[in-house]
Order: C-alpha cells, then structure tokens, then sequence
C-alpha cells in the first residue's frame, strides 16, 4: 500500500499543480525525484510533524490541495493539536496518509503503534473521512478522489491487506448474503479475509467496507437485524456509537471487535499481535460464535 | 464599512478599544501589541477590505490571539468589520470573541488562542504563495515572547531559516513575560537559525516601520519589538 501511496502521489504531483506533498522526512527518499521535479510543492520539514501538519494548513489557506504523511503515531497522536487547529478550526482541508497501522510495528513496540488513530479523528467531529484500504489496488482509486477535493481525508494503510481488492466498497458492500434475520458482521479494511475465514459455515451475512467515515448507516440499517458484529483493525469500539446511534430505534445486540486497549508490552510480528488481540480468523471466529450463541443471539 | 479608509488610525483607536474593554482609564497602550498593529495596518500591509480575498495581498497572521482588542479595533479603524461589532465581545451573538476565529471575522486569516500555531501557518502560507508564483505577498505573523515556549516554534524557526523563506517577517513583541526568560536574547533564537533580525523600541513607530519593512533576500525576518513588563 504503501508504494502505491508513493506512485500514485508521484503521479498527482506531475498532473494536477494544486496538490502539494508534505513530510516529516518518513519516505522522503522515495520522493527524491518528484522534488527534483517540483520543489516548491515537495516539501520535507525534517522531523518536525507538528510543523508538517501547520505547513499543511498554510498551504491549504493559499488554496493548495496538501498531502501529509508519516507513520500514524505521529502523523495523528503527536499532531493531534494541529490537525485540530491548523486545519479543522481554520476551515480548511488536507489528505493526511499514514502507514504503520495498528500493530504493523509490531516489532518496533508501543511507540511506534497508534490503534486510536481513527477515534481521535472521531473526537473531532464528523467532518473526516476516514478511509481503510485492504488492498493495495484500493488505495490509487481512494488517493486520487481525496486530491480533488477540498474536504480533510484520513487515508490509513497498512501492511495487512486481503487478497481481493474492491475498489467501490464505499458503502457497506456485501461478500456474503446469510439467510433472512442472519447475523450482520461488518468487517472494515484488511479486517476481511480473517472475517471471511472466521466466519466461514456461519449463517451471518458479511458486508465489507474501506470507508467507515462517514459509515454507511442506510446501509447498515438494510442490513442490520437483531445482531451486529464490527471487526475493525484499530480500537476495539471505535464504531461503536455511530452504530448505536444508527440503530438507536431498533432492538440489537452489538459485538466490538478490534484491537484491545492495552499496551502488551510485547514484540513479535503482526500475526502474533492479532491472535494476542483475538484478530486472527480463530480468535474471531470464538468471539463471534460466542456472542451469536449466547442469550438473545 | 466606512469607504475611506484611515491611513493614519491614531484619532480613532482609543476610542475603538473603549468600546471593546469599556475601561475608561487605560491608554491603548496598555495593549502590548496595538503599536506594532497600528504600523503594520497604516504603513505596511497590502490588504484593504476590497482586497482581503486578494490572492495577491499581504498575509497578516496573529498567533498570539489573547487580548485580540487592539487587533479588533485596528480591523474596525480600516473598515474590515464594523464598529458596531465592539461593543458586544463576546456576547451570544458576537462574532469577535476573545480569541478571533477567521470564520467569523472578515480579514482575519487565522483563527488563533492557542499558542504556538501561528508561525508555522505562517510557513506554509508563505510556500503555499511560493508553490503558485505569487512572489510579491509577504506574510506578516505576530507572536508573543511567552508564546516561545512553545516548541512548535522552533519546529517552523529551524525549518524557514534552513530554507531561505524570505517572504516570511515574525514579529515577536517582547514583554518579559517568559516565564525562564530568553537567556541570550530572543533575536538569537532566529539569528542563529539564519533569520536576520532587528530589536527595536515596540512603542516606536518609525523603529518599528523601518524593522517591519526591513530584512533581506534568501533570510526569513524577525522583529523583535521590546515594550514595557506586563505589570
């Protein structure tokens, strides 16, 4: 994904001279000849990501369309401020791309995981859109519909991916239909194949999405019947609220699968962490069958 | 909006920041940045009301928004909001709160209050001008001395000395009222970063026209505008 990030950037940059690349020297090399060709709208500010997002803001207060990137923790949890300020309460606009989801640093530790990454977008309102390919052919189509507009874009990728691409999976896309009243299990971004393999001879239908914000909520409606099921690759109940709130006038039962709160202290790589999170098709597939089971499922 | 504009925005002033503080015994003075403000709107900047839309125009940015009342009264002097909009700060229906919020008040490009923000708006402001060809806009941000001690600051002084941002002029008006101080002086700061810098007298309009219109090619520029303690 993330070498589509640098293809696809590479290409806006050479076409539309509105979009303007900022970084805070994460991937900077590999921008190395697009700031050969474009150096006023290249622009590394050296590891300063505070500064990254304001340069963000100030070019977008000019009318320039900026792209800012580095890895989630400090694209988003050390910026915070700034993308609330620099670009929200100014009014204005920018596609912040991140890598390292989750636990993709896995072996990096804690300091290099951000899994609250899109809860933070939540606590600013519902301006964002938050955007989760699952594959990398995903991410050219969703990068360039970003630059065109003005509107501030969150657009997560992630070393996990899932062996199909769907591109037009906006809006809750279903993978597989469940008989009438069949549980609705929701999976977002590279949070698929283990759901599909999870769930693999259960009666649910599982719908597939790589944009939960804003979620599709006339989707979620049609599809929903008594119980719901998120698998998302960030915080466990992220979605939560906005499915509660959704389905505030319908009887449910609500199942928030995601990655846990706590800080395991532990490295290995991003298969051990999603089996430690209950991520793998395994783990989701006693989560699931457990609360389908239980009372009222 | 008045159609003829003030170049000279001293007879009005006092009067203007009586209406927004209601306090009849303090001079303007006693707002630390109003000088600096009067010299940048009267002599300086290239933006009217006609003109705030202007991709062409001069970029003020105040980063130190608390205490916004001599910048309300400068933007009412020059006829960007009305008069009528100070004598109801922020009041339910007011759109002039104690901190400006570009949204709501025209001519104001930021919205501001929390410190720190401001210069490095004020950087990509100045490459966003850059990136589309309009070279002849500076862009004007006004800091405080205490609002340094935010480290955001020196993310944007490192990164607009080391490229040459020379549209850029800050201005740091300097009351002591750091709580550590400046050791060495707050013009080092930028200097040793490859800003040029003038220290000037803050209550001096002619030291301070000369400073806000100084600086030179391929250098971002400070001016350092020294008034009295806050008491």
């Amino acid at each position: 994904m993330r070498t589509a990030f640098i293809d696809t950037t590479t290409a806006l940059l050479d076409e539309d001279p509105r979009t303007a690349l900022v970084l805070a020297d994460i991937s900077a090399s590999q921008f190395a000849s697009a700031g050969h060709r474009h150096p006023d709208r290249v622009l590394n500010v050296g590891i300063r990501e505070q500064l990254m997002i304001g340069v963000a803001g100030g070019l977008a207060l000019t009318g320039l369309r900026p792209i800012a990137h580095s890895y989630a923790t400090f694209l988003v949890d050390r910026a915070y401020e700034q993308i609330k300020l620099d670009l929200d309460h100014q009014g204005v606009g920018a596609v912040l791309v991140s890598i390292g989801a989750s636990y993709d640093g896995s072996a990096e530790g804690r300091t290099h995981q951000s899994p609250g990454d899109v809860a933070l977008f939540d606590s600013l309102g519902d301006g964002w859109t938050v955007r989760v390919p699952g594959h990398p052919d995903e991410v050219a189509p969703l990068l360039r519909n970003a630059a065109t507009s003005d509107d501030p874009v969150y657009l997560r990728l992630s070393e996990q991916r899932n062996a199909e691409a769907y591109p037009d999976a906006t809006g809750l896309r279903v993978l597989r239909r469940g008989l009438t009243n069949a549980p609705l299990v929701v999976a977002v971004g590279p949070m698929l194949d283990p759901t599909l393999a999870a769930t693999e001879g259960m009666d649910v239908t599982v719908a597939y999405t790589h944009t939960p914000r804003p979620l599709d909520t006339p989707g979620l409606r049609a599809l929903a019947n008594t119980d719901v099921v998120l698998v998302e690759p960030y915080l466990a109940g992220t979605s939560s609220a906005l499915v509660s709130r959704a389905l505030a006038d319908v009887p449910h039962r609500l199942l928030a699968l995601g990655v846990g709160q706590t800080d395991l202290r532990r490295y290995g790589d991003p298969a051990d962490h999603a089996r430690w999170h209950g991520l793998d098709a395994d783990g989701l597939r006693r989560s699931i069958s457990a609360f389908l089971g239980s009372v009222g499922g | 909006m008045t159609t003829t504009l003030p170049t000279d925005s001293s007879a009005r002033l006092p009067g203007l920041i009586r209406r927004l503080t209601g306090d009849e015994k303090h001079a303007p003075s006693a707002h630390s940045t109003v000088d600096v403000l009067q010299v940048l709107y009267d002599r300086v900047l290239r933006v009217t009301p006609d003109t705030a839309d202007d991709p062409e125009r001069n970029r003020f940015l105040l980063s130190k928004g608390h205490g916004p009342a001599a910048y309300y009264a400068v933007l009412a002097a020059h006829g960007f909001i009305p008069d009528a909009w100070l004598d109801d700060l922020a009041g339910t229906e007011s759109r002039l709160g104690h901190h400006p919020d570009r949204l709501l008040v025209p001519g104001v490009e930021i919205g501001s209050g929390s410190l720190g923000h401001g210069l490095g708006l004020a950087v990509g402001t100045a490459l966003g001008l850059r990136a589309q060809g309009l070279l002849n806009p500076r862009v004007y941000v006004l800091l405080g001395d205490a609002e340094l001690d935010e480290g955001s600051n020196h993310e944007a002084i490192a990164y607009a000395g080391a490229t040459s941002l020379d549209s850029l002029t800050a201005v740091v008006v300097d009351n002591s009222s750091a709580s550590h101080g400046w050791a060495g002086g707050i013009a080092s700061r930028f200097t040793v970063n490859g800003w040029t810098a003038d220290t000037v007298d803050g209550r001096n309009h002619e030291a301070l026209y000369a400073a806000l219109t100084g600086g030179r090619p391929r250098h971002p520029h400070l001016v350092v505008a020294r008034i009295e303690s806050k008491g």
